[in-house]
């Protein structure tokens, strides 16, 4: 049990570590491939600049707009940072780590995800302004559209595993990875992540150049400091939901199975990030038709095509 | 599709670039001399205050945060009695420069003017004011207006003749 | 109306006027120096030229230049054909070879016609490679800076100054391109409307200095719709405000008051805003002296001080309607005096009786300019009312208008016109007691003492109207005066009768009301005829129409003791005998005084508030027409200074009084309840629009759209920028936030006019109905007064004098205004105090003028030089008010002048 809670809080602990390094390594990335240097001042190479972040946001004014719906307004950031981090809890990372071991892991998960929207579309309601308004509008609508392709595109990866155990996942990965004969599937789902997480190029419910910050204008200090979180600890889960579905998980050789988890995790962490760097915001409506018109059909057919085979060499 | 991935394959190539960023403050940064940085107010060649309180600059202050009033010494030359730019507001835009009919004030290559505290930000004529010409060493107004001031009378500008008797019947 | 076509485009246009003001009146940009609307056309500029064609077969044209040519039914010109605008291009340039180059230094800068018209024709670089010619310039007085070197000789300075205004001191002198405006020699202008000239000047050769000295751009003065408080005309102005201090006056055009000009004092008399003798703080008399106090714990301490008294509040003429009305109410209407002497409040009474109850109509003052018959009786006007003077000047042109339309000469041609006048000119009759600035346009003047100026005009209505009552003992001359005087009246289409209390005699009142009356029985329109009369102060109709005891009364109720006296803006010495004050004072328990500046009142008050001049407060005055005007806060003062009825109101909550007062707080609530509860002020809440009123949904703005500095001005102070002072009283903002420009819906809105190219006052084109007519939306104010035709004659006819000598009093043109006295550009004007003797008193005894005499008035006697004054009758003195320490509210009196006998 004391083992059982020293785990939790070793993962916990990684996680908030993580995303803090993360809002760090990504303005270095994003300085590496802009051609300067990112944050470089605080510590050696800039490296205390999420320290200096924290402390900053957390002596800022937390101030709540009086027109605000006062409830909805606190509880809309607690949102997002419960729920991205209880997917956390059924990933395995290792053969022998991980919190939880369901055997609707993956449903779990998908559950989880749904919940963080309603993070996004509170806060866009609760700030009672019309760029938190327009912001929360966008992101409900997202976020349910891509949900669907994100739960369709894993079809075929519990087709193929025969679970929605995710330890049972990796595992049915020994021989080949996943992304391999789901290579659409494994394209759907890492779209369907960026859509989830609001990431860029995908921000559309942030948008700072047209809704200022989006759902989050009104939010300030803390509060605002935990969608900032929120947000990082997405790009991770995220991160480390690709890789336990399609790339094998802890698999490979060498290396223990933790590093090769951690190393994957990271190789799909920078490319978000090159992502944000090199590709522009789709405009809404091409956001919503690539996922209608190209993603839908897409899975759906990656569904039949994956069953049929399976069906036809059974 | 593929000019999405193109992007993405380009931008992954900056890793191996050169960095363009310089490290001010450790490396010196090169301002070109027609920079617009700090506000000055110049002096003539002969050591005059240049400005002459027109108050054009203020006005073409797009945030209008330069303030000041007319005063006249006993000779008839006009001057700031106070002059005051609130660098806090200020968006070093120039058009007070060129607003300037007799090259009073002018923006410098000089940046560095941070403060902890506001107040500290607002200039007045004494911190504005400088010993020298600045950009244009020859110009003095006060040669080319026709107003009397000390030192120079009525018909003694550029492109004067001497002042007319009113009373005189000469052709 | 004719249809004129300007670029093929129709307009409407009077075929009364020229090409000029038809272009000018339908919006279009036409650059002109000469022209002015009240002056005319000359066509001396060439600066109009237009090209004009036959028919609409002609594709030739000539040149023609629009002020010169009338605009007569089917004319065709053009404004933007090439040889026209070269022509006008080089006319600007051809001008400004001579111009020396220092807009920068130039107080006209920013609102030069010069330069707005230079930028109209597109003139911008000097071809002319030669020498400018220079002049020395003059000192011409405290009011008029002088920089010859940029004129452009046009000619409007002597054209309105001598032939408009009657100066003699300015001249056109020197030859071709040197000709020189200016005095023979150095010296103050003398001509009482000298400070138009820097109004008039299209470039910055006259200037005003007081705003020179202090100078601010007019982008950067922050105005507000004002009245000038210096006088019972309200002539409408337009104050100027930056860094605190008042800056400057300017016409404000009102089409039914004084048009394009003012007079010098109404133009710098507002100094007294800035003066060193302001009160600025709340201040209490202890037994050891005066201590400047809080305003809460003042007040504290004389709701103490007033427990168990009574109160009497005393009003005052110079205040506005509200601040009197807001006292009435404060000690309740049997307490309340207007603080106007005994004498004083019958003669202003009378006068409102014979405006408001008598059969003749008061003209506005620009329609006295249409009189072509005039008799000006015991009335010094240009002293007491100066304006007027100016326009009944413009009466006498009427016969030369009339010649000319014979001749089909338009009345616009100045030139022309001006010549027809030199044998054709109206009558302007003027029985006075002295020579006035006004005698050289008279047909001729009598000088008389006041009984004789009451008996001449009870005469000339005899001679009018049978019934009137007949003055007995005439002697034969004056009988034959009187006859003339009457015949050419009745003779006149529209008479005009002009009088008022300058000579503190109600005889000379009832002798003008019945001269109105006869006329008005027995001329075929009796609505054109007009009569005019002058009050002493502003607002002294506005308080004859709210009523209350005189200050007299008042003082002697309160010399019984145990009052709480309460003072509004009145110095009580100038109005009463010091004694009585003093005693006044002494036997009340406290004596509470609001007021601007210091004074003999507040320095013995018990309690001193300071008082929102003009310039610091709203408020309503009515002037000598009966014509409600608002006056609009210009600036935000020291917020220690309240308008004085909000003082009023303060002190009802502290005193715990009864009122409907507790509940104002704002000037609409106030000017409300007095038109509720003073019938007679009724029409005040339409003199401007109230706090709730907006133009094209904003509220008017007080700052140009270019005011500057708006972020360094008061960074000195605090780097953290206050937010706009708000207005609660106004629909106007104290900021450039809110509606500027043409298109106001309400004129009385409007405080300077601006519109897009026209920087310089000339603007105000574009915010008339009509060139030299109403503004847009109507003029301002709201006429409260008309004739009830109720009354009947004053029979009452003075007897001729007793011998003896006997003192007149005078009124300075400055100096004895109370305020424009404070005001420091007039004080340099303001004379030594004086006696005026007539000239054979001092030829009999062969003495010099500045010889002194002494005055004996009962118990007080003054020792003062001499001035021989023209025209005065030989047994009389004259004192002028406020300059001595004679009271001059006794006068006229009975004295004995003793000085040195023959040498």
């Amino acid at each position: 049990m004391l083992l059982k809670i020293a785990e939790i809080l070793f993962i916990f602990g990684v996680l908030i570590l993580g995303a803090a390094a993360l809002t760090w390594v990504e303005r270095r990335l994003l300085g590496l491939w802009q051609d300067r240097y990112g944050p470089n001042r605080a510590g050696p190479l800039g490296i205390l600049q999420p320290v200096a972040d924290m402390v900053k946001i957390l002596t800022k004014e937390d101030w709540i707009p009086p027109f605000a719906d006062r409830v909805l307004y606190v509880i809309a950031p607690a949102i997002i940072i419960i729920a991205t981090f209880m997917v956390f809890a059924v990933i395995p990372l290792s053969p022998s780590l991980g919190v939880i071991e369901l055997n609707i892991g993956l449903l779990f998960f998908l559950a989880m995800a749904s919940l963080s929207v309603y993070s996004v579309v509170l806060a866009g309601w609760a700030s009672n302004s019309k760029y938190a308004l327009l912001g929360g509008v966008r992101a409900a609508s997202q976020m349910i559209s891509y949900e669907v392709f994100m739960a369709l595109s894993l079809a075929g990866v519990i087709m193929m595993a025969g679970s929605f155990n995710l330890r049972t996942i990796v595992e049915a990965q020994q021989g080949l990875w996943f992304v391999v004969p789901q290579f659409f599937g494994f394209v759907a789902f890492f779209v369907a992540g960026l859509a989830e997480s609001h990431r860029l190029p995908l921000d559309l419910p942030e948008s700072e150049h047209e809704l200022t910050a989006g759902f989050h204008t009104e939010y300030s200090g803390m509060k605002f400091g935990m969608f900032f979180l929120g947000e990082y600890v997405g790009v991770i889960v995220t991160s480390a939901m690709i890789v336990t579905l399609f790339m094998g998980g802890w698999h490979g050789p060498w290396l223990p199975p933790l590093v090769w988890f951690g190393l994957k995790m990271a190789f799909f962490v920078a490319l978000f990030v090159l992502l944000r760097a090199a590709i522009p915001r789709p405009r809404y409506d091409q956001l919503m038709a690539f996922g209608w018109k190209l993603l839908l059909p897409l899975t759906l057919a990656n569904a039949v095509i994956t069953g049929g085979v399976l069906l036809a060499g059974s | 599709m593929l000019s999405q991935l193109r992007s993405l394959w380009w931008v992954f190539l900056h890793t191996f670039r050169k960095r363009d960023t310089l490290q001010y403050p450790e490396e010196e940064v090169y301002l070109p001399p027609r920079t617009r940085g700090r506000i000055v107010l110049s002096r003539d060649p002969d050591g005059e205050e240049r400005c002459v309180a027109c108050n054009l600059c203020a006005v073409a202050c797009p945030v209008d945060c330069i303030s000041l009033a007319k005063a006249e010494d006993d000779q008839g030359r006009w001057y700031p009695d106070f002059f005051r730019i609130n660098f806090s507001r200020c968006i070093y835009c120039g058009m007070c420069e060129e607003a300037c009919p007799t090259y009073a004030i002018q923006l410098i290559p000089d940046f560095e003017m941070a403060e902890y505290d506001r107040a500290n930000m607002v200039y007045e004529k004494d911190d504005l004011l400088i010993a020298g010409t600045g950009k244009y060493p020859d110009y003095n107004f006060y040669r080319v207006a026709g107003m009397a001031v000390g030192g120079k009378d009525k018909g003694e500008a550029e492109n004067e003749d001497y002042p007319i008797d009113p009373k005189s019947l000469m052709p | 109306m004719a249809i004129i076509y300007v670029d093929g485009r129709p307009i409407e246009a009077d075929e009364n006027t020229n090409l000029l003001q038809a272009c000018l009146q339908a919006g279009l940009d036409l650059p002109y120096f000469c022209w002015h609307p009240a002056l005319g056309s000359v066509g001396s500029c060439r600066q109009c030229a237009v090209t004009q064609y036959q028919d609409e077969n002609d594709d030739q044209g000539q040149l023609v230049m629009a002020c010169m040519t009338p605009a007569a039914e089917g004319t065709r010109i053009t404004l933007a054909d090439e040889s026209s605008s070269d022509f006008r291009a080089s006319i600007i340039e051809w001008m400004m070879t001579n111009h020396p180059h220092d807009c920068p230094v130039c107080e006209e800068g920013g609102e030069c016609h010069l330069q707005d018209m230079t930028v109209m024709t597109g003139h911008n670089y000097r071809r002319y490679r030669f020498n400018k010619r220079t002049f020395r310039n003059q000192d011409l007085g405290p009011f008029i800076g002088h920089e010859m070197n940029r004129c452009i000789t046009c000619y409007r300075c002597v054209r309105f100054y001598n032939d408009y205004a009657g100066g003699t001191d300015l001249a056109a002198l020197g030859q071709r391109n040197q000709v020189y405006f200016g005095r023979h020699e150095d010296g103050p202008l003398e001509n009482e409307f000298s400070g138009n000239l820097a109004e008039v000047c299209p470039t910055g050769v006259f200037t005003d200095k007081p705003l020179g000295e202090r100078y601010t751009r007019k982008w950067d003065l922050r105005s507000a719709p004002s009245v000038c408080t210096h006088c019972s005309l309200g002539c409408n102005t337009s104050p100027g405000e930056r860094y605190g201090v008042l800056k400057r006056v300017q016409n404000r055009y009102n089409g039914d008051v004084n048009g394009y000009f003012l007079c010098d004092r109404g133009r710098f008399g507002y100094d007294f805003v800035n003066s060193d003798e302001r009160i600025r703080r709340p201040r209490m008399r202890g037994p050891d002296g005066r201590t400047d106090m809080d305003a809460g714990e003042l007040l504290e301490r004389m709701a103490q001080m007033a427990e168990g008294t009574s109160l009497i509040g005393i009003g005052s003429p110079r205040a506005s309607v509200e601040t009197n009305f807001a006292l009435q109410q404060l000690v309740g209407e049997a307490n309340f005096s207007t603080g106007l002497s005994a004498a004083e409040q019958r003669r202003v009474e009378l006068a409102r009786e014979i405006l408001a109850e008598g059969p003749v109509a008061t003209p506005p003052m620009r329609e006295t300019e249409n009189a072509d018959a005039v008799l000006v009786l015991g009335e010094d006007v240009t002293a007491t009312a100066p304006r007027l003077a100016l326009s009944l000047r413009q009466s006498v042109r009427n016969a030369g208008f009339e010649r000319a339309a014979e001749l089909q000469v338009p009345s616009w041609r100045d030139a022309t016109v001006r010549e027809l006048e030199r044998h054709h000119r109206s009558p302007l009759f003027q029985v006075v007691p002295w020579a006035t600035r006004l005698d050289d346009t008279a047909r001729y003047n009598l000088y008389r003492r006041p009984e004789a100026i009451a008996r001449l005009g009870h005469a000339v209505a005899h001679a009018i109207d049978p019934d009137a009552p007949e003055p007995v003992g005439l002697s034969a001359s004056e009988a034959d005066h009187a006859a003339d005087i009457a015949e050419t009246l009745k003779q006149a289409q529209r008479p005009l009768v002009v009088s008022g209390t300058g000579a503190h005699s109600e005889a000379v009142l009832h002798a003008a009301a019945n001269v109105a009356r006869a006329l008005h029985r027995c001329h075929a329109q009796p609505e054109q005829v007009g009569i005019t009369l002058t009050l002493p102060e502003a607002n002294s109709l506005g308080q004859a129409l709210l009523g209350g005891e005189d200050l007299d009364t008042a003082l002697e109720r309160a010399a019984a003791g145990g009052h709480t006296l309460v003072v509004a803006e009145n110095d009580l010495a100038r109005r009463a005998d010091g004694d009585r004050v003093r005693q006044a004072f002494r036997a009340s328990r406290q004596v509470i005084v609001l007021d601007h500046l210091e004074n003999e009142t507040t320095d013995q008050a018990s309690a001193v508030l300071p008082a929102g001049t003009f310039a610091e407060a709203d408020g309503t005055l009515v002037n000598n027409e009966g014509r409600a005007q608002r006056f609009f806060q210009v600036f935000e003062p020291d917020p220690v200074i309240q308008e004085s009825w909000r003082w009023l109101v303060a002190l009802a909550w502290s005193l715990d009084a009864e009122t409907e007062m507790l509940w104002w707080s704002q000037l609409d609530q106030v000017i409300e309840t007095c038109s509720r509860s003073c019938p007679e002020l009724g029409g005040i809440v339409d003199a401007a629009p109230r706090a709730d009123h907006r133009v094209q949904g904003l509220r008017a703005a007080r700052e140009p759209a270019r005011y500057s500095g708006r972020t360094a001005m008061d960074a000195a102070v605090s780097v953290h920028e206050p937010g706009p002072p708000r207005d609660e009283d106004t629909p106007m903002t104290f900021t450039m936030e809110g509606y500027g420009g043409p298109g106001h819906t309400d004129p009385n809105l409007i405080a300077t006019t601006w519109s897009p190219g026209w920087n310089s006052e000339q603007s105000v084109n574009k915010f008339q109905a009509e060139i030299n007519g109403a503004m847009a939306g109507g003029n301002q104010g709201r006429r409260l007064i008309e004739p009830a035709g109720a009354s009947d004659w004053y029979p009452a006819v003075p007897e001729e004098d007793g011998e003896g000598w006997r003192a007149l009093p005078y009124h300075a043109f400055f100096g004895s205004e109370e305020l424009s006295a404070a005001s420091g550009p007039i004080r340099e004007r303001v004379a030594e105090a004086w006696l005026g003797v007539a000239p054979e008193v001092l030829e009999e005894r062969g003495l010099d003028e500045g010889t002194e005499f002494e005055l004996r008035l009962d118990d007080v006697s003054v020792r003062l030089p001499v001035r021989a004054l023209e025209g005065l009758a030989m047994d009389c003195v004259a004192v002028p008010v406020g300059l001595t320490d004679l009271p001059d509210h006794r006068l006229p009196a009975d004295c004995e002048l003793i000085g040195p006998e023959a040498n």
